[in-house]
């Protein structure tokens, strides 16, 4: 026997207590949908979990007038330490059901039951520790004195950290005092609606967060739906564009975090083996579903072969199968569609030259599985330097100064985050100022905190999430009330009071954002 | 600068440290090629040294791991109150581990100080491995340890005395105080002097671990330094610590020199050993040791020869474990004997 082919250590799935059919979340109870309910798959399995309700727009206007009813009745008139209170108890109810969450997260997503179990459910529970703690101290937001909330917010998140989006969009949003409208993914339902369930055990009063389920075109009923002040949405830059559109012209707010193609930067003077680490788990994590995924490599050419070396080691001690087992490092693509979409651009990449390489191990019968696969001999103008694949590939191109790291790195319509390698502190600081991009990591990749804003450039995306800029967000200046009352109210106060009242149409401040 | 690995292994130790750091072991030359080796980010080691401590060892993994713990460790006893009596218990508990069960292995070595070398030797009979690769190895520790402040005669005397007296094993600690005021060349010397120390007189050597005594160097690129530094000086095995200082033995020091190890066995074939000791106490921990090795240079380091637990207490927690695993309920100390 082999020790390290560790024997199996599945985690238990007797926690968990699933229905075999969710309705959608409105006005605070499961009501069923008026769509047809479609299936929610295992993807590593491919069995069926559960049937999801599907809300047709009629069900979307049902659930965005419970979040106004919410919003003008309750919510809005709540103290912001009261606020604070609810997601307080958000975050401990989180705390004390981690364990379930992570395993139901695990079987409806496919990630790795040790990623669901350390980073998605431990992530979500601080960020509405973070955000409860806010939700009395709006004055320090950055947005003024007593800002008020913008109303109903409509929130559409992806399939890769389904929890942890929707923790993303939810905590901000309510610490502000606004009500929301949630669709998740189609594929990934199952932890919104256990979080449902956490929201009715801690009596959040009814309608302040509803949860419609379904599939693209729920989703355009609800960023589309009149009664709506703001759209956040996370997902591909297409869908993102088709969003924009959709709003051009309203006074809806509109936060956008999108697709990327982050630049790994590996400097010769790297801490090298923490390096690989970095470059591991900057692609490979979350099986690539990281719409910040390290996916561009660019190494010093100095060290290239040495770099490819020791990565291909590291490599072959990945542990790919059984998501729940608890040895798992790379767990299951989460559709067929998205396999199809990784297979397709990997094949171009062969094509297009790039040398591909990835460890020997073996693929799982039943399910969507993909090898984890490097391309060497990469050059910019290939799809694979240039296409987000979210999906465990990396494509390795080299540089051979600084200069030409910088400009290959920015050389992207994306501009969501990057890495940078070196053991030289100022080098580092130097290399950050000219990157193009939101989030920028030195010598670690991958790491989140609710405190850090987060967001894009360019293609990637606008607005920010997390932190003191992810509050404001969903907050704007003081209530008109308010500005009149001060003596020599200048004009910047008045456009600051037009803008505040919800019912006033477009406000040209908003384009400046 | 010859470095591809077979020109590397054409060459014996000496020659080799030479043709690595480009001429002779001065300490400019040390420094240059010391300070030329990529650096450690010390949250990067603490984080990957953090996921190996949570990979999940269950059922017939953890009973092997149990099994292969036992056999790696060096049952130690250093205190100024040992006692040839207090020795001979030592190697009866390193010579039947748990009395109950004699299905367990035994353990590496015992390690004792230089003068309860003859008692170790005595205790252990026909039993004692004396080179060969059956029985118990009788490791001493020397060079004036713990603090290694003494004349190089001092220290090559006490050296002497061990092996003379049997050891099979001698746990040198390297001079802190030289290498942290950058007398490289000096912490050098006195290692090949010992290492040419070790040697028999029919010609073999004596086994010779090098304590870095990481408490005392502070940084993980000190760590990393000193173990390439005791690796081109000759050292068979890299061993953290003394257990005398208040830091000893750390997950992520074992795993940057385990990292050095596998480098070293990258450039020259040669496979060198790792000896975490001290502050190793439970199964759970020595567990997490045994994954770090097989990850990172790989299984086969998994014997004697190439990986030891430096310890005391470990050993009857693991005995606990294995009661545990083989009966299906928990014993109890009373059920596990002191030594």
């Amino acid at each position: 026997m082999s020790f390290l082919d560790y024997a199996p250590a599945p985690e238990s799935q007797a926690l968990l207590n699933l229905r075999s059919d969710y309705g959608l979340f409105i006005d605070g109870e499961f009501v069923a949908g008026r769509g047809e309910p479609f299936q929610t798959i295992n993807p590593a399995t491919e069995k069926q979990i559960a049937m999801i309700a599907h809300a047709n727009s009629a069900d979307v206007d049902t659930a965005v007038a419970a979040a106004r009813r919410a919003y003008a009745h309750t919510w809005s008139k709540l103290s912001g330490s009261d606020r604070g209170k609810y997601l307080f108890r958000i975050a401990r109810l989180v705390q004390e059901r981690a364990r379930e969450l992570a395993v139901a997260e695990t079987l409806d997503n496919g990630k790795p039951i040790k990623e669901s179990r350390d980073v998605d459910v431990p992530l979500v529970a601080a960020w509405f520790f973070y955000y409860a703690g806010w939700a009395d101290k709006l004055d320090h937001a950055g947005v003024g004195p007593t800002p008020s909330s913008r109303g109903v917010a409509a929130q559409v998140i992806p399939w890769n950290f389904p929890l942890l989006m929707l923790a993303w969009k939810i905590a901000p949003a309510l610490a502000a005092g606004n009500t929301v409208v949630i669709k998740p993914a189609e594929t990934t339902s199952l932890t919104a609606l256990l979080f449902a369930e956490i929201l009715q055990q801690a009596d959040l009063p009814a309608g302040v967060v509803n949860i419609v389920t379904g599939g693209r075109e729920t989703g355009q009923a609800l960023v589309g739906h009149p009664d709506v002040n703001l759209v956040a949405f996370t997902g591909s830059t297409g869908a993102g564009r088709a969003i924009a559109r959709s709003v051009a012209g309203t006074d809806k707010k509109v936060i956008l975090e999108l697709g990327g193609k982050a630049a790994n930067i590996v400097f010769d003077d790297a801490p090298i083996d923490q390096a690989i680490e970095g470059i591991v788990n900057g692609i490979f994590f979350n099986q690539g579903h990281v719409c910040c995924a390290g996916s561009r490599l660019l190494v010093q050419e100095s060290i290239h072969d040495d770099v490819i070396d020791r990565l291909k080691a590291r490599l072959s001690t990945l542990r790919l199968g059984d998501p729940l087992d608890k040895n798992t490092d790379i767990g299951a693509i989460n559709s067929a569609e998205q396999l199809k979409r990784i297979r397709e651009l990997t094949d171009i990449g062969e094509q297009e030259g790039a040398e591909r390489w990835s460890p020997d191990c073996v693929l799982p019968d039943n399910g969507f599985w993909f090898k984890p696969t490097i391309f060497t001999n990469v050059s910019t103008s290939h799809r694979i330097a240039r296409d987000e694949v979210f999906g465990p590939v990396l494509s390795v191109l080299t540089f051979r100064t600084p200069a030409e790291a910088i400009a290959k790195a920015n050389n992207t319509p994306f501009g969501l985050s990057a890495g940078i390698w070196t053991e030289k502190g100022s080098r580092m600081l130097a290399v950050a100022d000219k990157l193009r991009a939101g989030v920028i990591w030195a010598n670690t990749f991958n790491r989140f905190d609710p405190a850090s804003p987060f967001g894009g450039y360019k293609e990637s995306g606008y607005g920010r999430e997390g932190g003191r800029h992810g509050l404001a967000s969903y907050l704007k200046p003081a209530a008109s009330r308010a500005a009149a009352r001060t003596v020599n109210a200048a004009p910047a106060a008045r456009i600051a009071a037009t803008e505040s009242d919800p019912k006033t149409p477009v406000s040209r401040k908003k384009a400046a954002k | 600068m010859t470095s591809s690995p077979s020109a590397m292994a054409q060459l014996n130790t000496g020659q080799r440290a030479l043709a690595l750091i480009g001429g002779e072991a001065t300490d400019a030359n040390l420094r240059r090629y010391l300070h030329g080796i990529p650096g450690i980010d010390a949250v990067g080691l603490e984080q990957r040294a953090a996921d190996l401590g949570s990979r999940s060892i269950k059922t017939s993994s953890k009973k092997w791991a149990i099994d292969k713990i036992i056999s790696l460790i060096d049952l130690t006893t250093l205190e100024g109150a040992d006692t040839p009596g207090k020795v001979r218990s030592l190697v009866g508990k390193a010579l039947t581990p748990d009395a109950g069960d004699p299905t367990c292995p035994r353990v590496a070595a015992v390690c004792v100080y230089g003068d309860m070398v003859p008692h170790a030797v005595a205790a252990l009979g026909s039993a004692h491995s004396a080179g060969t690769d059956a029985g118990v190895n009788v490791a001493a520790v020397a060079t004036a340890f713990p603090s290694g402040r003494a004349s190089l005669a001092i220290k090559l005397a006490d050296v002497r005395d061990a092996v003379l007296a049997g050891a099979d094993e001698i746990d040198m600690v390297i001079d802190r105080g030289a290498f942290l005021s950058g007398r490289f060349g000096q912490v050098y010397d006195e290692i090949v002097a010992v290492k040419e120390t070790c040697r028999r007189a029919d010609g073999s050597y004596a086994h010779l671990k090098v304590i870095l005594e990481t408490g005392e160097l502070n940084t993980y690129d000190n760590v990393r330094r000193a173990s390439w530094l005791a690796i081109l000086a000759g050292g068979d095995f890299i061993k953290t610590s003394t257990g005398k200082v208040p830091v000893a033995a750390t997950l992520p020091v074992t795993l940057s020199m385990l990292e050095v190890v596998r480098d070293w066995h990258r450039l020259t074939g040669d496979k060198v050993g790792v000896k975490p000791a001290g502050g190793i106490r439970t199964s759970k921990d020595a567990i997490k040791y045994i994954v770090t090795v097989a990850e990172t240079v790989g299984e086969e380091w998994l014997t004697p020869h190439l990986f030891r637990f430096g310890a005391s207490s470990l050993l009857n927690d693991v005995l606990m474990q294995r009661q545990k695993m083989t009966t299906g309920h928990y014993s109890g100390p009373d059920y596990v004997t002191i030594d």
